[in-house]
């Protein structure tokens, strides 16, 4: 059990981390979200694993599983909620205001970056598949 | 029972909640009650301030509960010290903002308390996933103030902050877990105990996670190479936010000073003094890169981001002397930089708000309204910052070249400390002269119009009279600094006061 | 303060009799406070203005004058203010002969000076700011020389670079104004912070900061090793500051100030600062073979170069500012020499040269002001028009050139006796020969002054008609030239008692004799003399030819040099900043995470190891095929990371099956949590993506940048190993933990059997407290955001939009509306069952918050906004803030009861349908949580259906199913 746990927290950080190095706002918060699953399994784990030990006191109980990080991991769970929404809209906010949701600041690093689809809009009339659908497809 | 530990966190929280209830749409109720708060928590953070003059280290179990299995404050010298400073800036800060930064996007003012119970909440708690939640909060606050009033690059810097730090946070529960999982503890004091004990089949693991944490702390102290967030944010940020996050990077200095003497100082065995190997090259690369940046920038916000990296290395890399007279050099330095950063940060701003389009980029414009007053306020500003006498700075850098004598590397902070101290003085005159000068040059444009902004003047005034008491009383504030100092390397102290007999227990 | 009052003079050094003289402390202080007032009194007038300035420097000089006396008995006057003890940092002065040397002569002058800007100055120029700049001046020049403290003379000695950029920059419309301050800061703030350094290294060296300390330590000082370190970093100082030869660049550029700054600047004062300093060190650092070759040879060289290019300006100001260097060089290879015989000829020359070099720029200052030019090719002849300006001139020029009976002519004669005495690498002659070459370069400059500009026949193309100046102008040089000529005439009586007093302190009382007189007989000196009078005025007759051999001579431009190294400097800065942070996220975190990782590895691997010995759980089949799942979710990520709307699925799958490892893993309440986060995150991202692109464009493909996604995948695959080996390495290993009090405690003390909940709101309720604070805020944060985004540029943008996909145009699918509408109350019902067991069982005021929120957001996404915000009354702002204040009440309530913050207490209850449960305080608390994160959780997703509202192109069905039929009906009905 233990090595299925070790090696999901490592997958998980293994594509988060991919994925939060992507060039567009939205990868980067699918990234971290997976980042966030990890980091909170790996706190669940500094208490060690238990199976039907729950920390709910019981006569009939076996034994418990460490309930401190437990406590721990649903603070965390709550804060990266948190956070989460506001990268989100944030993201969603920087779009509006800059017409492209590339993460770097417009310069010379990336040329993207100073692109905006409204005016790429206003130049074609109606917004044809192509321009989204085709990117999926090359 | 002495519940004055609490109050500087409960009273911005508690104002902040007020403030979204009644003040949603009363720009003056709304400066009114943030106002007071931050006098308030000035006249509180004194209070301790005295209070923990008398040396010993003060304790409060919340929910009555004994360390460590309950979270615990302890208010020493440094944490009392980090308040006071706290709430000399946050008022110079919120004074100015009141001048109409406040109203260029909502929910300012709550923003800003519950900034402040954050900082303050880190520099109180003794439970180190306790800190994690109030970086947590100053973080997601700071967030808000940093997109305040909205703008194109202003929010694209918010989201690379964000994403930034949000991988700081993740690394952050990362480094805890691992402590806890060695050393069965989240309370600093009793981790403080444990360490020594741990066995050599730990330490691989404990010793990993205290060197994530540093580095998590070192994102927040903006050391190199986790610096890079720093300059697109200050820079980008209000410029009042901007300065209120001057004690921000402080924060993280104070973690690292906080932990990293108390639990991993002379008696951790194994892993005594882990950070120092760390932190002094990162520390001193940082001075090196800041200065750099401060004599390349394009904008005088720019300059003062980078002279904020410079001065945070300065002061990390003295901290990693470890020693009682570094420190204390240190904690001088630190309350130098902090309050003249933010000065600059101001000044940055009045200089933007009234040139237009030209903002506070390094280029000639036509002159603006007080022209004169305010170059004068830069005057001194850079005369601190750069560390020339008779300032702050000055006696700041004598300190910190002095205290470092015994180091092994004395002379690499002797030569990089004054070579970057001359970078930084052809920097800041090139700006100065540029900003302040080249305008007589330049054909006389119609004087802008001016807001009611005579409080905004007055408090950068202030923020810059601090420096001068600091200067004047260098002596006085030193001597008990070094008391500070003191108290940090023997934690014994701190240790029984948290472990022993922590106030009300049940 | 600590007073030491008078003692007699060094050495040897005694404690004194503790009489305070408050007035040396105020020597220095009245200047700065004289700063104050220029700047207000200028309101007054002009005059007002000047007259203020020269009140304050006047009762400083009057002083100083009344120390005099002490001084000359020998004493050595000082008071002392410990300011910074840990740094040996004191506040202290003291007066002795040279002390009190330079101070008349910086206050003197200054007096002089005052007088004559306040008729050079123009009407437009802004004269209270030149006073305040000015006393500013005055005064950290006089802190310098009265300054016990080493550490307290850097102070004053940085002010003067200060000061002096400010001086220099004064007429701020000129670039060579703003350029040449620049300069003169860059350099001798160079210079100064090369003497912090070898201040500090002396005062640890001699135990002290103290001069009076210092100068009793010269065996002890000269026996160190870092002696050589600590005397190049000090001279580093001295000769920035005194424009010693490479160092002399920066002064011509000076020039650009007006010319009483000048005057006062660059010919009395600061430049001599490095003067004084080396005599002021020179009883414990001179006499050794490095000090002679170092300074001696500076000087020397410094001497001879200055003065051979001042033959060649055409500028007034620039010769008489070379001219300035090469004097300066002068006196600093008397310094070097060593002997107290040059010491004493050194002090003699920095007063002959302080007089006939102030009046002669005062001079030229007259002659630039009266005929418009200072370019010499201009003028010519106006000794007939400028009688009394021609006379003075060639007084001091006469000085300067060194002849008789002039001042200028006895120091030089000294200078003179000392080269022909000194040997220089056992070479007897060569800098004898040097120096009187200089000399007669110096003849020949000073000559060029007079008759190039006023003799010769008179012009008509003068800029301005010339006249001699008003009297304020011509005065204050008038009163110098005084000096110069009974200097000459009577050296022992004017002069002799005051060289006497400063010789004594500057050789530390060695005895020597010495004769100051205009006729020594026919000595060497004298021929030398000769010979640079003859050579340098035929040097002059000749000048049209040795000017060609100078042109084509080749003569690098110091300023171009350092402009170029500045720039280059500058372009070098931005290269590497501009390079390193060029706005680009992507890099930025792979930096950051790299050194995460690397650190992370370095750290493991370096420290001691073993692995643990606990034993391991069984994997259940049903487990790993979560696994399977689990990874197969996350390759499906990073595969499909551009398909967004589909990335969002998969995720939403891992995330579950995460929420299920801990229902197996007996943490029922982390997966209740974390199954109704992700719930509220995939609609938060859903809604979010309606506005976003549904695609990632084909530019971050794999295709478009191999290498960059092989970096960031190899990166990626190391961190995952990283923690995953970290994660097995704490699961296979058994350690004590806190657990044990929480299980025994839970319900004694904390009135609940879900150790979790009890500890998230009683244990630990300060880090709940904290987190829905968070949450409180991130609403916050996310309402700003969206509200902002509603107006100015954005809102233009919203209100244009057109979705980028093909939408179903009814808004509110009647099968949604009912279901949810159906929903809602039985969530309700959910969340208030939750809620209640929360404390004993899995749950509590989070989870029944989070159920609450999700079936109110349906009826928004269901029905529309405006249809749930007319119905749902509450304001969510208010909700926030009233959760957090009764979470906060809670805690508060337990410190009336002078219990810390967040006590808790609790009494058990019994309740229909629930049945038997306990009401804690911690309920309280709870009731505070559930209402912030319903808040927080509305606020946030509320705002962004509304904005979904404002954008749709479709205006059908708008209103949500409740549209009354009847009315149609009414309508048809007359």
């Amino acid at each position: 059990m233990e090595f299925l746990v070790a090696s999901a927290i490592g997958v998980m950080t293994a594509a988060g981390i991919y994925l939060v190095l992507r060039a567009r706002t939205f990868p980067v918060v699918i990234g971290l979200s997976l980042l966030t699953y990890a980091t909170n399994l790996f706190l669940f784990a500094t208490g060690r694993l238990a199976i039907n030990q729950p920390p709910v006191i019981a006569v009939n109980a076996v034994g418990y599983i460490d309930p401190l990080p437990q406590a721990l991991v649903l603070t965390a769970i709550v804060i990266s909620f948190g956070m989460t929404a506001v990268v989100v809209v944030m993201a969603l906010r920087a779009y509006l205001e800059t017409g492209n949701d590339h993460v770097d600041l417009p310069g010379d690093a990336s040329p993207e970056a100073s692109e905006d689809d409204w005016k790429q809009r206003g130049r074609r009339q109606q917004p044809p598949p192509a321009r989204s659908g085709g990117g999926a497809r090359a | 029972m002495n519940h004055a530990l609490i109050l500087p966190i409960l009273l911005p929280a508690v104002v902040g909640a007020v403030l979204v209830i009644v003040a949603r749409h009363d720009a003056l109720l709304a400066r009114a009650l943030s106002l007071t708060s931050s006098v308030l928590m000035l006249g509180i953070a004194i209070m301790l301030l005295v209070m923990a003059s008398d040396g010993s280290v003060r304790s409060y179990a919340l929910g009555a509960w004994p360390a460590p299995f309950g979270i615990v404050l302890a208010l020493d010298r440094l944490s009392a010290l980090m308040l006071v400073l706290t709430a000399v800036l946050g008022l110079g800060v919120l004074v100015y903002a009141v001048c109409g930064w406040d109203q260029r996007g909502r929910h300012f003012h709550p923003l800003f308390q519950f900034e402040l119970m954050g900082i303050n909440g880190a520099f109180l708690t003794g439970d180190f996933f306790n800190l994690f939640v109030f970086f947590e909060i100053l973080l997601i606050a700071s967030y808000g103030l940093m997109v305040h009033g909205g703008g194109g690059l202003r929010v694209k810097a918010g989201v690379q902050y964000v994403v930034t730090n949000l991988i700081g946070s993740s690394v952050f529960l990362i480094a805890v877990g691992m402590i806890y999982n060695v050393t069965g503890t989240l309370n600093m004091a009793d981790l403080a105990r444990v360490v020594p004990q741990v066995p050599a089949a730990d330490q691989a693991l404990l010793q990993t996670g205290a060197v994530l944490l540093l580095m998590v702390f070192a994102v927040k102290a903006a050391l190199v190479p986790l610096h890079f967030w720093l300059p697109g944010t200050y820079a980008n940020a209000p410029g009042p936010v901007a300065a209120l996050f001057a004690i921000m990077t402080k924060v993280g200095a104070y973690s690292i000073i906080r932990l990293y003497v108390l639990a991993f100082g002379a008696d951790a065995g194994e892993a005594a003094w882990l950070a120092a190997p760390w932190l002094l090259p990162a520390g001193l690369v940082t001075l090196v890169l800041g200065m750099t940046g401060v004599l390349a920038a394009r904008s005088l916000g720019q300059m003062a981001s980078f002279a904020v990296i410079g001065s945070m290395g300065m002061l990390l890399a003295t901290v990693a002397v470890f020693t009682a007279q570094a420190t204390s050099a240190a904690l001088y330095y630190l309350i130098h930089s902090t309050l003249g950063a933010g000065a600059l940060f101001l000044i940055a701003d009045l200089v933007a708000e009234r040139r237009g389009g030209q903002r506070d980029r390094l280029v000639a414009a036509p002159k603006f309204a007080q022209g004169g007053l305010i170059a004068g306020l830069f005057f001194v500003a850079a005369i601190a910052i750069t560390g020339m006498p008779p300032l702050s700075g000055f006696i700041g850098k004598l300190l910190v070249l002095d205290g470092v004598r015994e180091s092994a590397h004395a002379a690499w902070f002797w030569a990089l400390i004054l070579s970057t101290s001359l970078i930084a003085i052809i920097g800041f005159s090139r700006a100065g002269s540029i900003v302040f000068w080249k305008t007589h040059a330049q054909p006389a444009a119609a004087a802008p119009t001016r807001r009611s902004d005579a409080p905004a003047l007055f408090a950068v005034g202030g923020l810059l009279a601090c420096l001068v008491l600091l200067t004047v009383f260098a002596g006085q504030v030193h001597g008990w600094l070094e008391l500070a100092a003191a108290q940090l390397y023997a934690p014994a102290g701190y240790i029984d006061a948290v472990l022993g007999t922590a106030q009300g227990v049940r | 303060m600590r007073l030491l009052g008078t003692r007699n003079g060094l050495p040897p050094f005694t404690e004194a009799p503790p009489e305070f003289p408050m007035s040396l402390v105020l020597i220095v202080l009245l200047p700065f406070i004289g700063a104050l007032f220029p700047a207000l009194l200028i309101r007054a007038g002009r005059s007002a203005c000047a007259t203020g300035a020269f009140a304050f420097s006047l009762l400083a000089f009057l002083l100083l004058l009344a120390q005099a006396p002490a001084v000359f008995r020998g004493e050595v006057v000082t008071a002392n203010w410990d300011w910074v003890p840990a740094l040996g940092l004191q506040a202290s002065f003291f007066l002795d002969g040279l002390g009190l040397f330079f101070a008349g002569l910086i206050l003197g002058i200054g007096l002089l000076i005052i007088v004559y800007a306040r008729f050079y100055l123009a009407k437009d120029d802004p004269m209270g700011v030149f006073y305040t700049y000015l006393l500013l001046f005055q005064g950290a020049m006089v802190g310098v020389v009265l300054s016990d403290n080493v550490l307290l003379l850097l102070v004053f000695w940085e002010l003067t670079s200060l000061s002096s950029f400010l001086l220099i920059g004064y007429w701020k419309h000129l670039p060579e104004g703003r350029q040449g301050a620049r300069m003169a800061l860059t350099v001798t703030g160079a210079g100064g912070l090369a003497m912090i350094a070898g201040m500090l290294i002396l005062g640890d060296i001699a135990g002290s900061y103290n001069l009076t300390d210092i100068l009793q330590h010269k065996d002890v000082i000269q026996a160190s090793p870092l002696y050589v370190p600590a005397l190049v970093l000090i001279l580093a100082g001295c000769f920035t500051k005194s424009a010693q030869f490479p160092f002399h660049f920066w002064l011509p550029h000076a020039m650009a100030a007006p010319t009483p700054v000048s005057a006062y600047l660059h010919s009395a004062t600061m430049v001599k600062a490095g003067l004084f300093l080396m005599a002021r060190m020179w009883p414990v650092l001179a006499g050794t073979s490095e000090w002679f070759y170092l300074v001696a040879t500076t000087g020397l060289v410094t001497m001879l170069v200055a003065a051979g290019i001042a033959l060649f300006k055409d500028d007034l100001k620039g010769l008489l500012a070379y001219s300035t260097v090469s004097h300066l060089g002068l006196v600093t290879m008397l310094l070097g020499f060593g002997t107290p015989l040059a010491a004493v000829a050194a002090v003699f020359h920095i007063l002959n040269h302080a007089t006939f070099k102030a009046a002669l720029f005062m001079n030229a200052g007259i002659v630039d002001h009266e005929a418009g030019t200072r370019d010499i090719k201009r003028l010519g002849g106006l000794l007939h028009v400028m009688p009394i300006t021609a006379t003075m001139a060639m007084v001091a020029g006469a000085s300067m050139a060194g002849l008789p009976p002039f001042n200028g002519f006895l120091s030089k004669e000294m200078m003179l006796h000392e080269v022909v005495a000194t040997t220089w690498l056992g070479n007897g002659w060569g800098i004898a020969a040097l120096a009187t070459l200089a000399a007669c370069f110096s003849v020949a400059y000073s000559f060029r002054y007079i008759v190039h500009v006023f003799f010769g026949a008179r012009r008509d193309d003068y800029p301005h008609t010339p006249h001699d100046p008003p009297v304020g102008m011509w005065l204050p040089p008038a009163l110098l030239l005084v000096l110069v000529v009974a200097i000459g005439l009577f050296p022992n009586t004017v002069a002799g008692p005051l060289v006497a007093v400063v010789a004594r302190a500057v050789t530390g009382g060695a005895q020597m004799d010495y004769h100051l007189a205009l006729w020594h007989g026919f000595t060497p000196a004298l021929g030398l003399s000769a010979i640079a009078v003859v050579a340098g005025l035929t040097a002059l007759v000749a000048y049209v030819r040795v000017r060609a051999l100078w042109q084509a001579a080749p003569h690098p431009e110091a300023k171009a040099m350092f402009d170029g190294f500045i720039a280059a400097a500058v372009a070098v800065a931005q290269r590497i900043t501009h390079g390193l942070h060029n706005g680009s996220l992507q890099r930025y975190l792979a930096l950051v995470l790299t050194a995460f990782t690397l650190a992370g590895f370095a750290t493991f691997l370096a420290a001691p190891h073993a692995a643990g010995a606990r034993a391991l759980l069984p994997a259940h089949p049903v487990a790993i095929v979560a696994w399977v799942l689990l990874v197969g979710g996350c390759a499906l990520t990073v595969a499909l990371f551009r398909r967004r709307v589909l990335s969002v699925l998969v995720v939403g799958t891992v995330g579950l099956i995460v929420c299920l490892a801990f229902i197996h893993l007996s943490a029922p309440d982390l997966a209740l949590t974390q199954i109704s986060v992700e719930v509220t995150t995939v609609i938060l991202i859903l809604l979010a993506l309606y506005f976003l692109p549904k695609y990632g464009p084909a530019s971050s493909s794999v295709r478009a940048d191999p290498l960059r996604h092989l970096r960031d995948g190899v990166l990626a695959v190391v961190a995952g190993i990283g923690m995953g080996g970290a994660s097995w390495a704490m699961m296979t290993r058994d350690g004590a933990s806190l657990s044990r009090y929480y299980l025994e405690n839970s319900v004694s003390g904390g009135g609940g059997t879900n150790v979790v909940n009890v500890i998230l709101v009683d244990f630990r309720g300060f880090d709940t407290f904290g987190e829905i604070t968070v949450l409180g805020i991130a609403a916050l944060a996310i309402y700003a955001l969206l509200d902002g985004a509603l107006f100015g540029r954005t809102g233009r943008r919203l209100s244009a939009w057109s979705p980028d996909q093909p939408q179903s145009a009814d808004r509110h699918p009647m099968i949604m509306v009912v279901a949810t509408r159906v929903m809602l109350p039985l969530a309700m019902l959910v969340g208030a069952y939750i809620f209640l067991r929360g404390h004993n069982a899995p749950g509590g005021g989070f989870i029944a918050a989070l159920v609450v929120s999700i079936a109110l957001v349906m009826q928004y996404m269901a029905s529309g906004f405006g249809w749930a915000a007319r119905r749902v009354r509450v304001n969510y702002h208010a909700m926030i803030g009233t959760g957090v204040l009764v979470a906060a009440a809670t805690g508060v309530g337990a410190m009336v009861l002078d219990q810390p913050f967040l006590t808790s207490t609790f009494g058990h209850f019994h309740l229909p349908l629930v049945g038997e449960f306990e009401l804690a305080s911690a309920m309280a608390f709870d009731t505070g949580v559930f209402l912030t994160v319903v808040g927080a959780v509305m606020l946030a997703l509320a705002n962004l259906s509304r904005m979904g509202r404002w954008t749709s192109p479709y205006n059908i069905n708008t209103t949500a199913m409740d549209f009354d039929p009847g009315a149609a009906v009414r309508k048809e009905l007359p």
